[in-house]
């Protein structure tokens, strides 16, 4: 496999787990928080309506998790392809 | 002690801190000056960048807002943190990969183009400065109300403190200030905060109380309880979306794209070693806001709570169910001295009537109370936070800490754009494209003036408040969405991008935004220059003018693209440019040549 090759097989799989991502991102952010926020605030988490709880709390541990899920998953990436640092 | 001594000695302790981690910081090359040397660990970097993203505006104003729009104020809440998530996946690791000073430089380097250059340090400085007008508005008025002294001298002592440690410092000075900073306002956020949820819910956990049932036996959850008052004074329901959802998942992207496209947070990621920790340092980034961003939500509904509770002692619409007048206590009162909280006795009871005499389907109850309309006619909603532990009844030293954590948000956001504003002056005009061959010293001394010409500038347009501080916040998110960010993203995603499209591109997203929002608001903000009233009734498909910065953004991207398809491919040692910084390896420190 020469090195192009590689570059390219490596951002193909990173352009992949970001669109896995961003889905995410997207589906708790803006579905879930925003878009269907009446019907689930009809379902109560503790005391929490739902949609409620999404859009003020749920959303931003996502956002947080997202993140760290993100950072492992392409420094696992960056071994796998051998184009890590140092 | 007294409130006054306890505040000047909690206070004055902070300052000392910071002024001392100045002095050992102090930059000694431009290096240090712009990037702190590129040695910062990427936690402690995290825990700078929430201080430097954390401004008044997160500390003083967001849970207030929260208290009196409910669900409608998420937001804020979703807008300046969603975007940490755009900025670890589409632009910090790269962006540390190419490895240069300032925001500028990549965009001029990747679209080979002077021009570019220059529109970006237009972008940058509008966005920069109109932000810091705001801080500098904020540590006016925190300084004017806890040291009791005018407005403008407070503004003076927030000046120059910001000079001294900002100028000489330099990105390593304000990181590990900013550090300081962090540890000071997230304890003086949350210790209220705690207090407060476990007098209300007996959870000393705020994330939790606010889901919790309520202490008071009655074994009703808080948000329930939070409801059934609210809408029994007929005021709309806490946890239910009022607002259009368009217009909010508008808004909403267009503060998530705002946060990854504005310089001074980029520019962060350029501080740590490696790639790795420019991706890991967003996440610790995001978790330091966290932290204050899940507290606010209970903040803001505990506080509408004991306010409303305050003066709606017993049953809605008995003769005894009011707050008498003149037994309000004191906070009530220190408050109705700045002006932010007034009080007009409509029906002449003596008693504070607090309900929404804009809902008609209420009007015939409050008529039949014998109430002639709302008499709490002022509450000025960035008092919650400060009023919040006095409201609580806690003591002198929490009140004192949260002076200090204001402050330090405050001051902490003014420096890291203030950096901003200077090395796109002294990196990108002068040494990128003016004065070439100037020497290291010479830039260290440029970029130092700049920062002070910066302080003077923002600290007379503070002095002199345009009176829509609010509005030029909304206006550097919508600008650095519409125009910064898809030109940074298309960069690195997009190999065929050239300068033609990109330079397009941010002009279109940049003069649409700023039109939309003039027509609306004014030109340039002048009063009575709109050209339509800015109310729901005229906005296009209900967008407001703060949300069009997402729009803008599309508009952005589109022109970009079509005018890259007809205009000429970048030229290959471009396209090998975008290759590399696509891959981890061989990153060096970053440097400004």
């Amino acid at each position: 496999m020469s090195l192009n090759e590689k570059a390219a097989q490596y951002w193909q799989a990173n352009v992949r787990l970001l669109l896995l991502c961003l889905a995410i991102w997207f589906f708790v952010g803006y579905v879930l928080s925003i878009l269907l926020v009446g019907p689930l605030n009809s379902i109560s988490l503790g005391g929490y309506p739902l949609g409620f709880w999404f859009a003020q709390q749920g959303s931003i541990y996502t956002f947080v998790a997202l993140i760290f899920f993100y950072a492992s998953r392409m420094n696992k990436l960056d071994r796998q392809f051998d184009v890590h640092e140092d | 002690m007294d409130l006054q001594t306890i505040t000047y000695l909690v206070v004055g302790a902070t300052f000392a801190v910071y002024i001392g981690i100045a002095f050992w910081a102090r930059a000694r090359t431009t290096g240090d000056f712009y990037i702190a040397g590129g040695g910062v660990h990427p936690i402690a970097n995290g825990m700078a960048t929430g201080a430097d993203w954390m401004s008044a505006a997160s500390f003083i104003s967001m849970a207030g807002l929260i208290a009196f729009m409910g669900y409608d104020a998420s937001v804020y809440l979703m807008g300046w943190t969603g975007g940490y998530v755009l900025l670890a996946m589409l632009l910090a690791p790269y962006l540390r990969k190419f490895g240069k000073f300032t925001v500028p430089e990549f965009i001029g380097d990747r679209y080979y183009s002077q021009t570019a250059r220059i529109v970006a340090v237009i972008c940058l400085i509008v966005a920069s400065i109109t932000y810091v007008i705001g801080q500098m508005k904020g540590i006016g008025v925190a300084f004017g109300r806890f040291l009791e002294v005018p407005y403008d001298v407070g503004l003076y002592i927030g000046m120059g403190i910001v000079f001294f440690y900002a100028v000489l410092g330099g990105m390593k000075g304000i990181t590990y200030t900013q550090i300081a900073q962090y540890v000071v306002l997230i304890f003086a956020y949350t210790i209220p905060a705690i207090f407060i949820s476990l007098q209300l819910t007996g959870n000393p956990l705020p994330q939790l109380g606010l889901g919790s049932t309520m202490a008071d036996g009655s074994g009703m959850h808080m948000l329930d309880k939070l409801n059934g008052t609210l809408t029994d004074l007929g005021f709309a329901d806490y946890t239910s979306q009022k607002g259009s959802t368009l217009n909010i998942a508008l808004l909403t992207m267009s503060l998530m794209i705002g946060t990854a496209g504005l310089p001074h947070v980029i520019v962060r990621f350029f501080t740590v070693p490696k790639v790795r920790d420019a991706r890991a340092s967003a996440g610790w980034a995001l978790v330091f806001i966290a932290i204050l961003y899940t507290t606010a939500p209970a903040v803001g509904a505990m506080a509408r709570l004991n306010l409303t509770n305050t003066i709606q002692v017993a049953e809605v619409g008995s003769p005894e169910g009011n707050l008498v007048y003149e037994e309000r206590p004191s906070w009530f009162k220190n408050w109705e001295k700045t002006g932010l909280l007034k009080f007009e006795d409509k029906n002449g009871d003596g008693r504070i009537q607090y309900y929404d005499d804009k809902n008609k389907d209420f009007a015939a109850k409050a008529e039949a109370y014998g109430w002639k309309g709302n008499e709490m006619v002022k509450v000025d909603r960035d008092i919650m936070v400060l009023a919040n532990p006095e409201i609580a009844n806690l003591p002198n030293w929490v009140i004192a800490l949260v002076a200090a954590g204001g402050l330090a948000a405050a001051l902490s956001t003014a420096a890291g754009l203030l950096l901003a504003i200077s090395s796109a002056i002294s990196h990108d005009l002068l040494k990128g494209v003016f004065v070439k061959d100037i020497n290291e010293k010479n830039e260290l001394m440029a970029s130092r003036i700049a920062m002070g010409g910066a302080i003077a500038v923002a600290g007379y347009l503070g002095l002199n408040p345009p009176g829509f501080a609010a509005q030029v916040v909304a206006l550097a998110f919508g600008l650095a969405a519409a125009s910064l960010f898809p030109a940074l993203m298309m960069g690195i995603f997009n190999k065929k991008m050239n300068r033609h499209g990109a330079v397009a591109g941010m002009l279109v997203g940049l003069v649409s935004t700023l039109v939309y929002i003039f027509v609306y608001k004014g030109w340039f903000f002048i009063p009575d220059t709109n050209n339509l009233p800015n109310n729901a009734a005229n906005w296009v498909f209900g967008i407001q003018p703060e949300a069009f910065g997402a729009v803008g953004a599309i508009l952005n991207f589109a022109t970009a693209y079509v005018v890259s398809k007809v205009t000429a491919a970048p030229p290959e040692h471009i396209q090998h440019l975008v290759e590399d910084i696509r891959v981890p390896r061989g990153a060096g420190t970053a440097t400004g040549h």
